[in-house]
């Protein structure tokens, strides 16, 4: 099933264009990976879905992006709600300088989604659990959530993204702050995740896009190559750029 | 070619070497300016704590201060105090003529007979007795005391005539004159007379302005702020406020003084030289501050925190108002309080609008006339009596003080609330 659909979508930093007619369909939960060299606009595109681009001033979007039938980039389109419902965790692990808890319960205090304290109690520790970090924090609840390992940190910004039960998690290079062990651990939990979720990661690392996703798109100087199964896309790509760029010969 | 290195490497040794001896001595000038600076203020002001008095046997004679038989609490209050002060000022030189007596007069302050009243109203059952009081020497008489006053100076540029010198040592040997510490000076307002004038009027003033200028400054200062950090579009419009907003923290504040006296005391009839005009007038003066110290610690928030809450689905308003106002609070506090401590020093503008005003009444609101605390050193620096030359140090040192106080105070909040984020 089509779980996001993005037609004809321009995107314009001031007077330079950064996307070109994009059209993509994102299949419900399945992890859709983007790959391609830096600047050509994976992380722009990811970016659109949530209306994260609203907070860039000199920033435009055209074209349409539909998510349960209904365009995104409609006047009549509430951002808040948008984002309680489309989750983003970012490249650089960003949690608030609050503790553990308040990290996580942020989000359901502000969308009103707990009645009482048991309830709050109740969904921070499924977030946790979740995102795989309750066996190691839930002793330090009330400690500060940056004075985790960096790892650590990223999975508590992933069960804070969790926390308000998303339809769609978008995830900006993830493990790009992280070492080999932590990345290992993040990816086993896009797989757990994406049974709840879909999973939409842009990333540098095709040995990652391979491993976690179902779907790959393949985007170079702010136009869609090429989109298709991952398999298809790393095995037998039909564009000749996409196979340079798998094969490591440019990017 | 070794030697060239070796000589390069020597070189860059040599003026590391310089360059650090540069520095140290910057310091070192720096630290000894600083230590005079404190040694003067310190050496020619500690004297004001201390306070001289004339130990003086007074009879309460009831005939003389016209008390009938077993009077009230009242007749007490009522009564005739200044011929027993008198009388008991003369007697301590039996021998003395007129003159001699008016110059015996003249060596304790001139509230005397205030002092001797205390006295009995604390203890009624002295009537018909004598007791030894403690009256506060005449200023000049207390400066000698202090070994401030020149005694080999002829006797005509002398303020003490040699005759009440005479006395006073006669006092001196007989132990009758005892220094304490001057609790007057923190309670008593200003006076004409050095030796009965304090800082109470001044030191309320200065803290009634403050808290008017913290009350008006920082809601309109951190609300400017965050609206033009967080909110306002940038374009030419907010360029030119901000550029409109850096140039008022360079304004000399005597066009602020002018300012207050043009518009708050001329058009808007408000009471003159009162701590409420002196507040909104640093107000202005301290408002820029603020909002460049509010807006630079704004911008200090990483950018990521700001994208977190919103991700999350905070609105702007309450990723704002949830995490990046708190974040900056301890940046914006202690600008704040650095900008208060600039205003508690400032002159100027309060002269314009008045409070350079003679007050010996202590202000109980910010709608009492009062001076403030650097005023006030500025109207004792102009006294010609000399027991005021060490209260303008004293009151130096108050306010510096006060000064340091706030600054500590500035450290600590920011050192205890900044926190760390990744």
């Amino acid at each position: 099933m089509i779980k996001i659909s993005s037609k004809n979508v321009d995107v314009f930093y001031g007077k330079k264009q950064a996307l070109f007619n994009i059209n993509l369909d994102i299949e419900e939960n399945q992890v859709t990976a983007l790959i391609g060299p830096s600047g050509c606009g994976k992380s722009t595109f990811l970016r659109c879905l949530n209306r994260m681009n609203d907070v860039i001033d000199i920033c435009r979007v055209k074209g349409q992006i539909i998510i349960n039938d209904f365009d995104i980039n409609d006047k009549s389109c509430d951002v808040v709600r948008l984002r309680e419902k489309i989750g983003m965790v970012f490249q650089k692990p960003n949690p608030f300088p609050k503790t553990i808890y308040e990290n996580i319960s942020y989000g359901p205090t502000i969308h009103g989604m707990a009645q009482s304290k048991n309830e709050m109690d109740e969904i921070v520790e499924t977030s946790l659990k979740k995102a795989a970090l309750w066996e190691e924090v839930q002793d330090r609840l009330h400690e500060p959530g940056t004075g985790l390992s960096g790892g650590q940190q990223q999975r508590l910004c992933i069960a804070r993204a969790i926390s308000v039960k998303p339809e769609v998690i978008l995830m900006d290079e993830p493990c790009s702050a992280l070492d080999p062990i932590a990345t290992a651990q993040i990816e086993e939990l896009i797989d757990e995740l994406k049974k709840d979720h879909t999973i939409i990661i842009v990333t540098h690392s095709m040995a990652q896009a391979a491993r976690v996703s179902q779907n790959t798109g393949f985007f170079h100087l702010g136009e869609l190559i090429e989109h298709g199964s991952t398999d298809k896309i790393f095995k037998n790509p039909e564009n000749k750029k996409t196979q340079d760029y798998i094969t490591g010969r440019f990017g | 070619m070794n030697k060239k290195k070796e000589q390069l490497l020597n070189k860059r040794y040599k003026a590391e070497k310089r360059f650090r001896l540069y520095g140290q001595s910057a310091i070192f000038m720096a630290l000894l300016f600083l230590i005079i600076f404190i040694f003067k203020i310190f050496s020619t002001g500690y004297s004001a704590f201390q306070k001289t008095w004339l130990i003086v046997p007074v009879t309460f004679d009831a005939e003389l201060m016209m008390l009938e038989q077993n009077p009230s609490k009242e007749d007490l209050k009522d009564a005739d105090y200044y011929d027993i002060a008198l009388k008991s000022m003369a007697d301590l030189d039996p021998n003395a003529n007129e003159n001699q007596e008016n110059e015996l007069k003249r060596m304790v302050s001139y509230f005397f007979e205030r002092e001797i009243k205390r006295e009995l109203l604390n203890d009624p059952s002295l009537i018909g007795k004598t007791k030894d009081v403690y009256l506060t020497a005449s200023d000049d008489l207390d400066q000698v005391f202090k070994g401030n006053y020149p005694r080999d100076l002829p006797e005509d540029q002398r303020r003490v005539t040699d005759y009440q010198l005479k006395i006073f040592d006669q006092l001196v040997e007989l132990g009758k004159v005892e220094s304490k510490f001057n609790l007057s000076f923190f309670t008593y307002p200003d006076s004409r007379e050095a030796e009965l004038a304090g800082i109470a009027s001044s030191f309320m003033g200065s803290i009634f302005s403050i808290l008017v200028c913290l009350m008006i400054a920082f809601p309109v200062a951190v609300l400017a702020a965050i609206y033009l950090e967080e909110f306002a579009p940038k374009n030419r419009f907010t360029d030119f406020i901000e550029v409109n907003i850096n140039n008022l923290a360079a304004v000399p504040s005597i066009v602020f003084g002018l300012l207050g006296l043009g518009i708050l005391l001329a058009v808007f009839q408000l009471p003159r030289s009162t701590p409420l005009v002196g507040g909104i007038t640093l107000s202005l003066m301290t408002l820029p501050t603020i909002i460049i110290a509010c807006r630079a610690s704004l911008k200090a928030v990483p950018p990521s925190i700001r994208e977190a809450a919103l991700a999350m689905g905070a609105s702007k308003m309450q990723t704002t108002m949830h995490h990046t106002v708190p974040l900056s609070m301890p940046g914006t506090l202690s600008g704040t309080i650095i900008g208060l401590a600039q205003a508690l020093g400032e002159t100027a503008p309060l002269i314009l609008i008045g409070m350079v005003a003679f007050v010996n009444t202590i202000p109980g609101s910010p709608l009492d006339p009062a001076a403030s605390l650097p005023v006030q050193i500025y109207i004792w620096a102009e006294s010609a009596e000399r027991g005021f030359v060490e209260k303008v140090s004293a009151c130096i040192m108050v306010l510096l003080g006060f000064l340091i106080i706030m600054n500590l105070f500035a450290q600590i909040i920011r050192h205890k609330f900044e926190k760390k984020w990744s």
